[in-house]
């Protein structure tokens, strides 16, 4: 008697195959223009970064000093630096060291302020007082100014640059999962899910995780943007990169005595930087418009 | 009366804020027997939701807590029991549906995952047996195509669909009390009355006993064997479901049976209970209802009645009624 009229309710709007959620956001950012060129700037970058022995035609570490400052030519297709050192291959050698500082400086702040963010939304009280005033602390400082103090700690190196980068973003990721947290914590799910009598450990991986990952992904993307131009403006100055290795933004420093005389030594591994922070934010913005669920319809 | 499976006596569960203390329940006893569907009405903020989850102790601490009375569930006093064995028996023994079926599914996981998630707590049931079992619920429920559904995810689904989705996960591992609370009051009409018969047939098979909270009295009539009605945190009037419907003594019961529309007379205007719930704390002496009541003498404005027999198994706490 029940399945009758149950057969009422039981239409669906259209009879699709199911997808995940995660499917789903992927179609959405294949359709959008945009974020396919971001990808396609990253992958380029990352090809590069991969195969830097095969595509650079030149060491990244010697030159011939008979050969410097000489303008791009069919040899050395950006030119040369002040060491006579062949432009090209060291802006191929440059998007390993981008890509590597901006990827796991990235990760690294995620992971810790995911699991941070996590326990002050989740938990509260005093734990969250804790940790959202060392959030505030940190945020107190100018970013770049905390990361010079880092790296002026622990001594100027690649390593260390990545590592002070990691640790300034902290607090980004810090207080973006503690609101998610604070806002999941009320849905009727996770009351739902102590109902059926679920641990707390277990709601946290189940429920607030899972619903917390796509702003963490889409601000993830953008902070590896982000922390590649940190780690330039560390390189810059001195503090990130040490020589010979081929840092885009030591590069623009080496080079910024001879910007009049060998533009090029600046140009090229500046429009690198420029290329690849674009194509991460583009790709960061799609991300954000396919995860967003109030795109959805 | 026979086989009590819930005793709730004398449950105070008050809130600390910042305006004091709130007593938002305020000495309720109510009884559930085996089987037996138990329905609690009353005006938003009389205390329904938090004596339900009162007994799942699951009142959000801070700023509630229960500070008084007992839960007795089979016998065994919750208030007192720690959050381990309350684990093992919330989803397993006392299940609890709620409000918003909108809301009430976790929007990445599939149907499947999240009733076989229910299942996997309190069974040993490996993923595949979990799987079956959600197919079965799914069917008990009367949701077709239950195959094909346990895949689907949340969004793909009507709030109906979701509703019984709740239902089959909260029925899962055979609870012996299922706490609804307002299961219906965020769906339309028709979908209702299959909710409720759902509810009704499962009560029925599996003899499970239902704590209903509702402010609707249709639902009420058509579900409930008793009726509890609670007022600012008391339960003031108490008996079966003819009873009270039929001839209630608490002026309040019987002022919200006057506001229900009547289908045989035509009315010009509803009645309405004059005036508000009482903010809770701002409690004063005597009656809580008297200052709405229009038949409030000075005995009901200096002192509080007791909840009184005034029938077979119906009680009331009210002056007048006796």
């Amino acid at each position: 008697m029940a399945e009758t009229h149950v057969q009422t309710v039981t239409w669906k709007v259209k009879d699709e195959e199911v997808v995940s959620p995660w499917r789903e956001a992927w179609r959405a950012l294949r359709k959008n223009k945009l974020a396919m060129v971001g990808l396609a700037i990253i992958l380029f970058f990352v090809a590069v970064a991969v195969f830097a022995p095969m595509i650079a035609p030149y060491p990244y570490d010697e030159g011939e000093l008979v050969m410097k400052n000489k303008p791009p030519s069919g040899e050395h297709w950006f030119g040369t630096d002040y060491n006579g050192r062949d432009v090209f291959s060291r802006v191929v050698y440059g998007a390993r060291i981008s890509l590597w500082v901006g990827t796991f400086s990235v990760i690294g702040s995620v992971v810790a302020g995911t699991i941070l963010g996590l326990l002050a939304g989740f938990y509260g009280k005093w734990i969250d007082t804790l940790i959202s005033r060392i959030f505030d602390i940190m945020l107190a400082f100018p970013s770049i100014l905390l990361a010079i103090a880092i790296v002026a700690i622990l001594g100027p190196s690649l390593q260390n640059a990545l590592l002070a980068i990691a640790i300034i973003n902290i607090p980004t990721f810090g207080r973006l999962v503690r609101s998610r947290v604070l806002s999941l914590k009320e849905e009727e799910f996770v009351m739902a899910a102590r109902a059926i009598g679920m641990k707390d450990s277990r709601i946290i991986m189940q429920h607030i995780l899972p619903n917390s990952l796509a702003p963490i992904i889409v601000t993830g993307t953008m902070g590896i943007a982000t922390a590649i131009i940190e780690a330039a403006a560390l390189g810059f100055l001195g503090l990130g990169a040490q020589p010979p290795e081929p840092e885009w933004g030591k590069m623009l420093s080496d080079s910024r005595q001879y910007i009049q005389k060998a533009p090029w030594t600046v140009i090229f591994p500046g429009l690198s930087i420029m290329l690849t922070v674009l194509g991460f934010n583009l790709i960061g913005d799609g991300l954000r418009d396919a995860l967003d669920p109030r795109m959805k319809n | 009366m026979s086989d009590p499976v819930l005793q709730i006596e004398n449950l105070q569960t008050h809130f600390f804020t910042d305006r004091g203390q709130i007593p938002a329940v305020d000495g309720v006893t109510i009884t559930v027997n085996k089987g037996e569907v138990v329905g609690i009405v009353g005006e938003s903020g009389c205390g329904k939701s938090v004596t339900s989850l009162s007994v799942m102790k699951l009142v959000p601490n801070p700023p509630g807590k229960i500070v008084g009375g007992t839960i007795k569930f089979k016998g065994e006093d919750l208030v007192t029991a720690n959050e381990k064995r309350m684990r093992d028996i919330r989803g397993n023994e006392i299940a609890m549906i709620f409000q918003e079926p909108m809301t009430s599914l976790n929007p990445v996981f599939t149907i499947g995952n999240q009733i076989g998630e229910a299942i996997r707590l309190h069974t040993k049931a490996s993923k595949k047996q979990s799987r079956d079992r959600a197919i079965d619920m799914l069917k008990k429920v009367g949701i077709p195509r239950a195959e094909a559904i346990v895949d689907e995810y949340p969004h793909q689904l009507s709030g109906g669909m979701r509703q019984r989705v709740m239902i089959a996960m909260a029925m899962a591992c055979n609870p012996e009390l299922l706490i609804a609370d307002e299961p219906t009051t965020a769906l339309d009409v028709t979908i209702q009355a299959q909710i409720l018969d759902l509810m009704r047939q499962l009560n029925r098979e599996a003899q499970t006993a239902i704590l209903l909270i509702t402010h609707d009295l249709g639902v009420v009539a058509e579900m409930c064997h008793r009726v509890v009605v609670m007022y600012a945190g008391n339960v003031i009037e108490e008996g079966d479901v003819r009873t009270i419907l039929k001839k209630p003594k608490h002026p309040y019961t019987k002022g919200l049976l006057n506001s229900l529309p009547k289908l045989e007379e035509s009315q010009e205007r509803l009645y309405s209970i004059p005036g508000n719930v009482p903010i809770p704390g701002s409690l004063t002496v005597g009656c809580r209802f008297a200052p709405r009541c229009d038949q409030a003498t000075d005995l009901c404005r200096s002192e509080m009645p007791q909840l009184k027999a005034v029938g077979d198994n119906h009680f009331s706490r009210c002056w007048l009624s006796e």
